[in-house]
């Protein structure tokens, strides 16, 4: 009988650590990564306990506790983060309002990134007529501003988190398409790309396995930012009274309430903003992270 | 045009013209580029018939041909007597491999060296995944390089090992032709020699049959039973490799002859006499399209274009040696 175990040590001195425990051994190396990580996930994890987490409930009201300034400015434990003008408590709506952000975040950007990273690849795979065609919904994309055209689907069709997402996955879709469709062009040329099809791998073989994997730390990168770019509209929108309506705990909007008390109880304003900031931060350090940690040339 | 038609041919080309569509700026008209021009060749199985030429002259624009990769205009090519248009992408792709030029980019940098080489049992959907890594380890160890190296990167590796991996990844499928395209020049010149070695021995030992692409005669004398020159698109001259080192008739030819550095010191860079650069394949000089730079060209040269006439040793494009045409007896000069 022979020693499983022996023979296994042996098999990976001769043929050397896996490609897994290479990456492991990569992303643990990234602070920036790690740092980004865990703050996304350390937001992640409140948002979807945040039924468990809140002390209150964010839509409850108290016109007779309004305005309580938050622990470190001499409030008390009952409310840590104060409350609003309303009498809600800070933390609860904060929490949930954690929800609603990347919410948007995610479900926006993936929208955006399915569209464009589609049409990018084709244009940029089959060149030619489609490569025209999508080359010029880009720059009908790229010719309207997008907080505009938000602000007036916004105001036609009433604002509610579902429309908020929807307009804003449709119209975020510009960088995607341009990124990848140069991504992809730059990619195709490649050698490697006429040996698979040499080998006789068919054209979507061709995409997914020997392209896409290639322009995929683009594609990270363009996901993080779009992501951070999408929650920052939604606030932006919700700023406005045209995105998530009241009483819909949202950070933005939570900026927006706080604003007419700005000169006398900032802390309204700079609590979810701080928040806000601290989300979009995580989020573009875990992109450059991720993008750093699978280049090819960081590898050796 | 002279074919000789023999049933031991595995790889036959007839008459093969590509010709592109070549836009002249925003609002010019489409102008014709015939990259490759009326090309007949055929190779017997085991020979390697090495394809000389300078750059853009339309060699690897054949090889694309050959892979499948591109549809010539017009003409036929065969495959063991079939026409490659009549095949499947699969089962032409069992049949013909090709081997590129630049190891650093005919590998997936994302890819592990398993995957790379396994890609074609995977694609042709052979096998298991225990197979795949019996036949990657046997396949590996045949081009030389060790087992371990099957969970690196192409990264890791140095341009001769990549190649190592390139030629194991054509290989594995047991193809019967390989098209090898300019496979050593992205190549130190001393890990050159390893790879041409292995190339040779691979041949011995599997019965391959190789299309050698180079712009290097140097190692097409080293690995070729015969040698077909090409310029601006066309065969201009066709011979076995012995016939074509001691024997050039095409004025093209000798000058690419001369053009061979040797390694002794003091003789510089060889004079070829060939003048001017080579001439736009958008717009080819007329009649033989190698007259501007013929050292020998006459006026005839220039208005007809020359025939293809039989040789000792092949056959060839000039009117210096067409019996028929007045400047056959110009060569004595």
């Amino acid at each position: 009988m022979v020693d499983t175990s022996t023979t296994d040590s042996l098999l990976r001195e001769i043929t050397g650590p896996t490609p897994g425990q290479m990456l492991r051994k990569r992303v643990f190396g990234h602070q920036g990564l790690l740092f980004g990580g865990i703050v996304l996930a350390i937001l992640l994890f409140i948002a979807i306990f945040a039924p468990l987490l809140a002390p209150h409930d964010p839509y409850a009201q108290s016109l007779m506790t309004r305005m309580q300034p938050p622990v470190f400015l001499g409030g008390d434990w009952e409310h840590p983060l104060g409350t609003d003008h309303l009498g809600r408590d800070y933390l609860s709506r904060l929490i949930y309002g954690a929800r609603v952000s990347l919410m948007i975040g995610a479900v926006a950007a993936l929208i955006s990134g399915v569209i464009g990273t589609a049409m990018g690849v084709a244009a940029g795979y089959f060149g030619g007529r489609v490569d025209m065609v999508v080359t010029f919904l880009i720059n009908v994309r790229l010719a309207m501003p997008v907080v505009l055209v938000a602000l007036a689907v916004v105001a036609i069709l009433g604002g509610s988190l579902q429309v908020v997402i929807v307009v804003l996955g449709l119209l975020l879709w510009d960088r995607f398409a341009v990124v990848m469709r140069a991504s992809t062009l730059q990619v195709r040329g490649r050698e490697y790309v006429a040996a698979a099809r040499a080998i006789g791998a068919s054209t979507p073989r061709v995409i997914l396995s020997e392209i896409m994997p290639n322009i995929a730390n683009n594609l990270i990168v363009v996901v993080t930012l779009e992501m951070a770019h999408a929650i920052l509209l939604e606030a932006a929108l919700s700023f406005l009274g045209l995105g998530v309506q009241p009483p819909t705990p949202s950070w933005g909007l939570m900026v927006s309430e706080g604003k007419n008390m700005m000169l006398f109880e900032p802390w309204m304003v700079l609590i979810p903003g701080a928040v806000l900031f601290l989300l979009v931060l995580a989020i573009n350090l875990m992109g450059d992270g991720l993008r750093d940690v699978t280049a090819p040339e960081n590898r050796s | 045009m002279t074919v000789q038609t023999t049933t031991s041919a595995v790889l036959e080309l007839r008459n093969v013209t590509k010709t592109y569509r070549v836009k002249q700026g925003l609002f010019g008209k489409a102008k014709p580029l015939t990259a490759v021009n009326d090309v007949s060749l055929s190779l017997p199985r085991g020979e390697v018939l090495g394809l000389v030429g300078e750059s853009g002259c339309g060699k690897s624009t054949l090889a694309k041909i050959l892979l499948g990769l591109e549809a010539p205009s017009m003409g036929q090519v065969m495959v063991d007597g079939q026409e490659i248009t009549a095949q499947d992408r699969l089962s032409l792709a069992r049949r013909i491999q090709p081997i590129f030029q630049d190891p650093y980019s005919s590998l997936n940098p994302r890819k592990s060296i398993f995957d790379i080489v396994s890609l074609p049992l995977r694609v042709h959907g052979i096998g298991d995944k225990a197979h795949w890594d019996t036949e990657v380890r046997r396949i590996l160890d045949i081009v030389g390089l060790p087992a371990r190296v099957m969970n690196t990167f192409p990264s890791q590796m140095s341009g001769g090992q990549r190649q190592r991996v390139a030629i194991a990844r054509a290989l594995i499928m047991k193809p019967e032709i390989v098209i090898c395209d300019e496979p050593t020049s992205a190549l130190d010149v001393s890990v050159q020699s390893q790879i041409l070695n292995l190339l040779g021995d691979l041949r011995s030992e599997f019965g391959l049959t190789y299309l050698f692409i180079s712009h290097d005669l140097a190692v097409v004398e080293h690995l070729a039973t015969r040698v077909a020159v090409m310029y601006l698109g066309r065969i201009v001259e066709e011979s076995d490799v012995a016939g074509l080192f001691d024997d050039a008739r095409h004025p093209y030819t000798q000058a690419l002859l001369k053009s061979v550095l040797t390694p002794e010191p003091g003789l510089g860079v060889p004079d070829t006499q060939l003048g001017m650069a080579y001439p736009n394949p958008i717009d080819p000089p007329s009649g033989c399209q190698f007259h501007p730079r013929c050292p020998m060209a006459g006026a005839h040269c220039k208005s007809v274009a020359p025939r293809s006439v039989p040789t000792s040793h092949g056959h060839v494009e000039c009117h210096l040696h067409d019996p028929d045409s007045p400047m056959y007896d110009a060569k004595v000069a």
